[in-house]
């Protein structure tokens, strides 16, 4: 039998890195992410890994956005206050076409607000955080498992289209404790080398990593090549979970945590003869529209279900089929508790029609 | 068979220890479990709270409205939680602290057991928690009994596995007490 862990979500995604291979870690602590720069501290110097405490979020992703174009594998972690002061970097990497891994592990806002779980940074993550119209991969994983698994898919995709990563978990997914496999960590065959790496020129002709284009047209052309990229990821990367899309008369759809309380909620409705589907985005930049469009040509019901007052379900909006009815149930955080499936298996029945 | 239950009292009783050794005893028998924590940023003196599911199936949701089953170690706990059990569950009520008001629910077994005198009968306030969680797993059997006990060396750091034995003695004591009050029912 493979061996089976009790683990901590966020102490997940520091075992998913290393066993990666990140060897680069810059952070500055915050709840409730403060176990993955803990976990990595404790381990890197067996790996021979370097993890800096750095004096400032913006030091940080600027140290990992210098650690990428020496072409490492590196990262960083934060939680919303400190991911917005990271976006100017996060910004410069997407326009020098750098990969490197973000994690937030989402606290509630907008300011400092409070470290309740929170799904309200959809937006910031999956729109372009910083300036530029850019994007970067947007993964969202629901169970400590996936915390580890899409860590390291993360760094592949990223490296794979030299586009910055983030991991978009939750206060909820940082800190519960879940089974997690640690299965190894095996490298993409088809990884393209990082021939732009600026790794020392000796030997070689000069390599230029940069955000700045004044040229004539450079910048047109840069932008161009960067709006390829994210056609691309759309055409090859969305990934979803569904389940008993066959025959659903509603479709819920709910990333991270809120999916896990939406899969007991589907559970109690089908119990109770209701056939309802779900549709879990684990990719939220690229988005799977088309699986949405797919589904919707049966079910021509969907309830989007987030722990804010509504974002995800603008792109739920875009991608269903023509005559669809989207509703949404939310609610943003501070109420001193979740939402429960019971409280969704309402919302269930309200919006249910056979 | 899936299990789910709340556990809460104030920081300092040992609610998130006997929710992480619930966890740890389930992943020993093979099955799926999650542990999620919810307490304030003081460390004593809070509250504490957490559910446990365990199932043999993929876990849903690690939140849950109306459990199966509460542990509820504080006044402020049962205030809070003891009207949220599902009918027909399991309510532990710590009666040292709580006292018996006019909360009552003939839809629920609710176990009365004096946590605070029986932990100081075996020596040490500090025991009350596991001799909730062996009441627990007695009447629920979410988990053995064996698989409880072996989970000590998972949940507990190195420096206090020397309790070991005193906690295998509250598990047992807890679980004595839950098959007392089960015969006395039947």
């Amino acid at each position: 039998m493979q061996k089976r862990l009790l683990v901590k979500g966020n102490e997940a995604v520091a075992m998913g890195a290393i066993e990666a291979g990140c060897r680069f870690y810059f952070g500055y602590p915050i709840t409730p992410q403060s176990d993955i720069p803990e976990y990595i501290s404790r381990e890197f110097p067996k790996v021979g890994g370097t993890f800096i405490q750095a004096e400032s979020e913006i030091a940080s992703i600027n140290m990992l956005l210098g650690a990428s174009a020496c072409g490492k594998r590196a990262m960083t972690s934060s939680s919303s206050p400190g991911i917005s002061l990271k976006q100017e970097g996060i910004s410069y990497m997407a326009g020098s076409e750098l990969p490197g891994l973000i994690v937030n592990i989402a606290r509630s806002g907008p300011g400092l607000g409070g470290i309740d779980a929170s799904q309200s940074d959809y937006f910031q993550a999956v729109k372009g955080g910083g300036h530029g119209g850019y994007h970067t991969i947007v993964l969202a994983p629901h169970s400590v498992q996936e915390m580890y698994d899409l860590t390291m898919l993360a760094f592949d995709l990223s490296d794979r289209y030299r586009v910055p990563a983030m991991l978009l978990g939750d206060s909820v997914l940082g800190q519960m404790k879940e089974a997690l496999i640690p299965h190894p960590y095996v490298a993409p065959a088809d990884l393209p080398a990082k021939d732009w790496a600026v790794s020392g020129k000796a030997g070689r002709a000069q390599r230029v990593v940069k955000s700045l284009y004044l040229g004539d047209g450079e910048l047109e052309a840069h932008n161009w090549k960067l709006h390829r990229k994210y056609q691309e990821m759309r055409e090859r990367e969305t990934r979803c979970e569904t389940a008993g899309l066959d025959d659903a008369r509603l479709l819920v759809t709910a990333f991270g945590v809120t999916a896990r309380i939406a899969k007991t909620a589907i559970r109690m409705a089908r119990e109770e003869g209701l056939k309802v589907g779900l549709l879990r985005p684990i990719t939220l930049f690229p988005f799977p529209d088309k699986a949405f469009a797919d589904a919707t040509a049966r079910a021509k019901r969907v309830l989007c279900f987030e722990l804010n007052t509504g974002q995800m379900v603008e792109d739920v909006r875009l991608s269903v089929s023509r005559d669809a009815d989207v509703f949404f149930y939310g609610r943003p955080p501070g109420a001193g508790s979740l939402p429960t499936p019971e409280e969704l298996l309402a919302q269930i029945r309200k919006h249910y029609k056979d | 068979m899936n299990h789910e239950v709340f556990m809460a009292g104030f920081g300092g009783q040992g609610i998130l220890l006997i929710g992480n050794l619930l966890a740890y005893a389930a992943i020993r028998e093979g099955r799926n479990t999650s542990y999620f924590p919810a307490y304030g940023v003081e460390k004593r003196g809070g509250a504490a709270t957490c559910t446990v599911v365990v199932a043999d199936g993929e876990v849903g949701s690690p939140v849950i409205g109306n459990p199966g089953a509460a542990i509820l170690l504080n006044p402020l706990s049962m205030e809070k939680y003891f009207g949220r059990v599902r009918s027909g569950g399991l309510c532990i009520v710590n009666s040292s602290l709580i006292e018996e008001s006019g909360e009552s629910r003939s839809d629920l077994r609710v176990l009365r057991l004096p946590l605070n005198e029986l932990a100081l009968e075996i020596g040490d306030a500090r025991l009350l928690n596991m001799i909730a969680i062996g009441a627990y797993a007695e009447l629920t059997g979410a988990v053995s009994l064996d698989a409880l006990k072996a989970a000590l060396a998972d949940a507990l750091p190195e420096r206090n596995h020397r309790f070991i034995p005193l906690n295998v003695q509250a598990i047992d004591l807890g679980a004595a007490h839950a098959r007392a009050a089960l015969g006395a029912a039947a």
